[in-house]
């Protein structure tokens, strides 16, 4: 049967790695949404070669496992002698190379970006034409256009799809134990290993995971009834 | 570059693993995602309460995560049962768990893909089939299954490809699929850059091709479909 006791004793590790899942997930997610904002823009403008450029790095990342993200930021920069020769001079930015949060941090923005620009860009070209039109029809020029018709009514419009790539990142960052760090998966490594119980470990991560989860998908619900509301189908209620 | 060539082979074996346990866990999850879509669309809700639980189940857990249950987890499990039946101790191979555990998962996305097909088939064609007095597998084969198919394609597509992608996680339970031997390689050599980027491009040219497979494939499933151009 399951003894409850592995899991309270390993309460401090688990809490560590879940507040460590929390904000690796949280930092990746807003660096990589940085990230997309303008290349969203660029990929859904109609100059060519700036489209195709954001298409490549985007075919990239999202043609290849996240893992292979991570193992190659970690484990595989160490190979090149100036990287090395980086480490030995003290130079601030590329030690940083040497933290495994940071190479978390780094390969999940830059995965969740890829990602992220796709369904920005989406939703910017399905912007109605009418709206430009009339955008342009008041005198606004591009920029004006993007940062008050484009961005604030596609941003909208991708919660729905924005939100599955959210959890989808939270289920993703579970790969971060691969490069040594101690996330919520990490935890239950440890937890593992220490005690052999690998029900009371993992099914202990899988139910907080799957709590952080529906808090994930309540939040969402939260931001659509308040940023979508007038795309919802109307209802036949008199006097709301 | 020597030591590539060295190693090209042994990655190139990897790759194989790693199609193999794609491949099986697509029938597996093909296989529960059918399944599951109909005991979703059922009328019988002791049917449709166990398909709902393991499609949030699974959206809500972290696939490494359910394979290091499984892998684990079975171990003791098979341990326990052998030890009451007094047989030998056996291992559960890492194969075995990374099929499991990727078809398990991808079997509820399937699921979810073919509910949504299975609702665009007219209900008049299964309507029209019963009136005949076909009964109900073979309303299945002949009418439903490869009108559906044609809905179902686009959502099959996209699950393969994040599966194909997916398996890269086996490596984390000691199966040698390629992430895992360039792993080796990336070590023996000290050139695991060099590793890493073979494999990533491996996968490009898998998911290319798998990308071209699907295209095909729509085009056979849409004969006398006429799209809508704007």
């Amino acid at each position: 049967m399951l003894d409850i006791n592995v899991i309270i004793t390993s309460w401090p590790e688990f809490l560590r790695g879940i507040w460590l899942t929390l904000h690796l997930v949280v930092f990746s997610l807003l660096a990589g949404f940085v990230i997309a904002l303008p290349l969203a823009v660029a990929r859904s403008s109609s100059t060519q070669w700036l489209n195709r450029t954001v298409g490549v790095y985007t075919y990239l990342f999202r043609g290849t496992p996240m893992l292979l993200q991570l193992l190659l930021i970690y484990y595989g920069l160490a190979q090149f002698e100036w990287m090395r020769g980086a480490w030995e001079s003290g130079n601030p930015f590329w030690l940083l190379f040497r933290e495994p949060y940071f190479c978390a941090w780094l390969a999940f923005a830059l995965n969740t970006a890829a990602y992220t620009t796709e369904i920005l860009a989406g939703v910017f070209r399905n912007t109605p034409h009418g709206e430009i039109e009339a955008g342009r029809a008041m005198g606004m020029d591009r920029f004006t256009l993007l940062r008050r018709i484009i961005i604030p009514a596609g941003l909208r419009r991708a919660i729905p799809t924005y939100s599955n790539e959210v959890i989808l990142m939270l289920q993703g960052s579970a790969i971060a134990s691969a490069v040594t760090l101690v996330d919520l998966t990490g935890a239950a490594r440890n937890v593992y290993s220490r005690h052999f119980a690998p029900f009371e470990a993992f099914l202990f991560a899988g139910l907080v995971y799957m709590l952080l989860t529906l808090m994930l998908v309540g939040l969402f619900r939260q931001a659509e009834n308040r940023w979508l509301a007038h795309l919802r189908p109307r209802s036949a209620q008199v006097g709301h | 570059m020597e030591s590539l060539i060295d190693y090209l082979p042994s990655i190139l074996d990897g790759a194989l693993v790693t199609l193999e346990v794609a491949l099986l866990a697509l029938i597996l999850a093909v296989t529960l995602g059918l399944s599951g879509a109909t005991a979703r669309l059922s009328n019988t809700a002791w049917l449709r309460w166990p398909a709902v639980t393991y499609t949030t189940l699974v959206r809500g857990v972290p696939d490494l995560v359910m394979m290091l249950l499984v892998f684990y987890g079975g171990q003791v499990f098979l341990n326990e049962v052998a030890d009451s039946l007094e047989w030998e101790p056996f291992d559960l191979d890492p194969f075995i768990a990374g099929v499991v555990t990727i078809g398990f998962i991808f079997g509820a996305y399937f699921t979810e893909t073919f509910r949504g097909a299975y609702l665009a088939v007219p209900a008049g064609q299964l309507e029209a089939a019963r009136a005949y007095g076909m009964p109900r597998s073979l309303v299945f084969r002949r009418v439903l299954f490869p009108q559906m198919l044609r809905h179902a394609l686009p959502g099959i597509g996209n699950n393969w490809q994040v599966m194909l992608k997916s398996t890269a996680i086996v490596s984390m339970i000691g199966l040698t699929d390629m992430t895992w031997l360039a792993d080796q390689a990336g070590r023996s050599t000290r050139q695991p850059f060099v590793f890493y980027l073979v494999v990533c491009v491996v996968y490009l040219i898998l998911t290319a091709i798998s990308g071209w497979v699907i295209v095909w494939l729509d085009q056979r499933y849409s004969h006398g479909v006429r799209r809508a151009t704007l």
